[in-house]
């Protein structure tokens, strides 16, 4: 198991590599730069202003320094737009939002979801069952900035029982529609999937000589059935992994919550370069981990898996 | 059960298409046209759905902009099917040799980024526009497709009349197109009905962060936006646009598994 790990790990340090590399150079190709603006700048000007962030540098070695500065100190450099802010200033001051209603979406997504597909797997053609069925069906159609406004309207302006918008801290009552909004359509595709995979895990042969053998049902789904129904279940998770750090953008900017998703978002419209590099190495590495960690996890459940 | 769903999917995804279509012939009003006014109208018999905060008619608009969601969706998956399958189907006929490896080994490198970021930074450094969220939207439909065909495509080439045409002197791209395609079309189909309905969602949030269709295109991602800062003012803004995504999403979902269950062989039907 441990050299299957470090036998990924291997692989993972490349490819984050390369999304640094793809992503400088992308942004590098880009027509126009942060300083443009809509007076034009004396060229004495612009050019101390590209000293100063090195942009003066031929690319491979602005590239080289880019990297040396992200591998050994960890260091994504000055924001071009704000010039009194780094990148990590705005890593460190976003991310511990994004991290905490991104944690709490994700948990209610995979718990919600796989009891409802399980239940409804277990009460197959009952109303249960189609209860489940329906409410999956029609919450996978419901993107985050569909679920936000609508939340808003029932939760802040009809019932006024939950604040618009806002983070204080991660204090509950805001920490509530975001991670709904966040967690709905992931949870309904989890239930989805969950439930087709254990109606076919209970139709296979294992289940049934589980059942000749008078096992009680009870032991029949936890011992039995609960691992092999996981298996799509965990495929799934890194997509909806990064669905939902891609979905944290659209909820920052909907409930202010200030998380790194708006920064982003800005970042792409004001040219702020670095800001942009820093994030998206920020959101490749975050997706590269968990992929990882969910082959590590699917290898643990699928025995026909060899390290 | 399973016919109802279908048809209804059929219904959901063809007014979305039929709305679109008709748009080019005739509006119920000029989505372009301000009236201070009249903004902020609740639905009447001059504005079926009412108005936004420029007065605009909100029908017209949706209108439009489904012509907008469903370009972009229509042409990233022509991206997606016209590069994917056949680089899937190229690595299936070289099913282990270094070609195979190399698409594939590709693949999950796509498979490896977030995509909507990527979209995000795509449409960022060439400019926020419609073409440039298709072509974001597009590549990440590429690998999508071609993990689809190849999958599909390994067994098929085991088939004893894909052996006979190898015997009869036939080259292994032409078995490809004429022997191996036919038969996984079933599952491009229903794929291509989900990465179309993904393609609607992915515009959406596209335009809903400003870097998709820019003003004064209509588009249901930027009305959800706009109308963000009003949701207690006229509720009706914000829930109109986010109904005709949810319907229309809803609909192609209804539909690609109503397909899954009437082409793919394979499934048992539960």
């Amino acid at each position: 198991m441990l050299s299957y790990i470090l036998r990924r790990l291997l692989v993972a340090i490349p490819t984050l590599l390369l999304l640094v590399v793809l992503c400088f150079l992308l942004m590098h190709a880009a027509p126009g730069s942060p300083f443009n603006s809509e007076r034009a700048l004396p060229p004495q000007v612009l050019a101390n202003i590209e000293a100063k962030y090195g942009l003066d540098k031929p690319l491979p070695l602005q590239l080289w320094d880019y990297l040396v500065g992200v591998v050994t100190r960890f260091d994504f450099g000055p924001s071009f737009v704000y010039r009194d802010r780094t990148v990590n200033g705005i890593i460190a001051q976003g991310f511990p939002v994004t991290l905490t209603y991104g944690t709490i979406s994700f948990i209610v997504a995979v718990l919600v979801g796989v009891s409802l597909g399980v239940a409804a797997a277990l009460r197959q053609n009952t109303w249960i069952d189609y209860i489940a069925v329906g409410t999956s069906f029609s919450a996978q159609a419901l993107p985050n900035f569909v679920m936000a406004p609508i939340l808003v309207i029932v939760f802040t302006w009809k019932l006024g029982w939950l604040p618009g918008g806002g983070w204080n801290n991660g204090a509950w009552p805001y920490v509530v529609m975001p991670v709904i909004a966040l967690s709905t359509s992931f949870m309904a595709s989890i239930a989805r999937i969950t439930r087709s995979s254990m109606l076919e895990v209970l139709n296979s042969n294992f289940i049934r000589t589980a059942r000749a053998k008078g096992l009680p049902a009870r032991t029949i789904v936890w011992r039995h059935a609960m691992k092999p129904t996981m298996m799509p279940v965990v495929s799934y998770l890194g997509p909806a992994f990064v669905g939902m750090i891609t979905g944290s953008v659209v909820i920052d900017m909907y409930f202010s919550t200030g998380g790194i998703g708006l920064f982003y978002v800005n970042s792409a419209l004001n040219r702020d370069y670095s800001v942009m590099l820093g994030l998206t190495i920020l959101y490749g590495a975050l997706t590269i981990l968990f992929n990882l960690v969910t082959d590590v996890v699917y290898a643990w459940l699928d025995p026909k898996i060899r390290y | 059960m399973r016919r109802l769903s279908l048809a209804l999917g059929l219904a959901l995804s063809g007014a979305a298409l039929a709305a679109a279509l008709v748009s080019f012939l005739w509006l119920p009003a000029d989505p372009l046209v301000l009236s201070v006014a009249d903004r902020l109208q609740p639905p009447s018999a001059a504005h079926w759905l009412g108005t936004d905060h420029l007065g605009r008619d909100i029908a017209a608009m949706l209108m439009a902009g489904a012509r907008v969601s469903i370009a972009v969706a229509l042409v990233a998956v022509g991206i997606g099917l016209g590069i994917g399958v056949p680089l899937g189907l190229i690595a299936s006929a070289r099913a282990g040799q270094w070609l195979d490896d190399l698409v594939m080994r590709g693949n999950d490198l796509i498979f490896a980024f977030p995509s909507l970021v990527i979209a995000i930074l795509i449409t960022a450094v060439f400019g926020p526009s419609a073409t440039n969220a298709i072509l974001a939207i597009g590549i990440f439909n590429i690998p999508v497709f071609a993990r689809v065909a190849r999958g599909a495509a390994l067994p098929v080439w085991t088939l004893d009349y894909i052996r006979a045409a190898r015997l009869a002197g036939k080259g292994r791209l032409r078995i490809a197109a004429e022997h191996v395609l036919p038969n996984i079309a079933p599952l491009l189909i229903v794929q291509a009905t989900i990465q179309f309905s993904l393609g609607i969602l992915a515009e959406a949030g596209l335009s809903y962060v400003g870097l998709g269709a820019q003003p004064p295109t209509p588009s249901w991602g930027r009305m959800l936006a706009e109308a963000q800062t009003m949701v207690t003012l006229a509720p009706h803004v914000a829930l109109m646009p986010g109904l005709a995504i949810v319907l229309t999403v809803l609909g192609l979902n209804l539909l690609g598994d109503g397909l899954r269950d009437r082409l793919d062989p394979r499934r048992v039907r539960a």
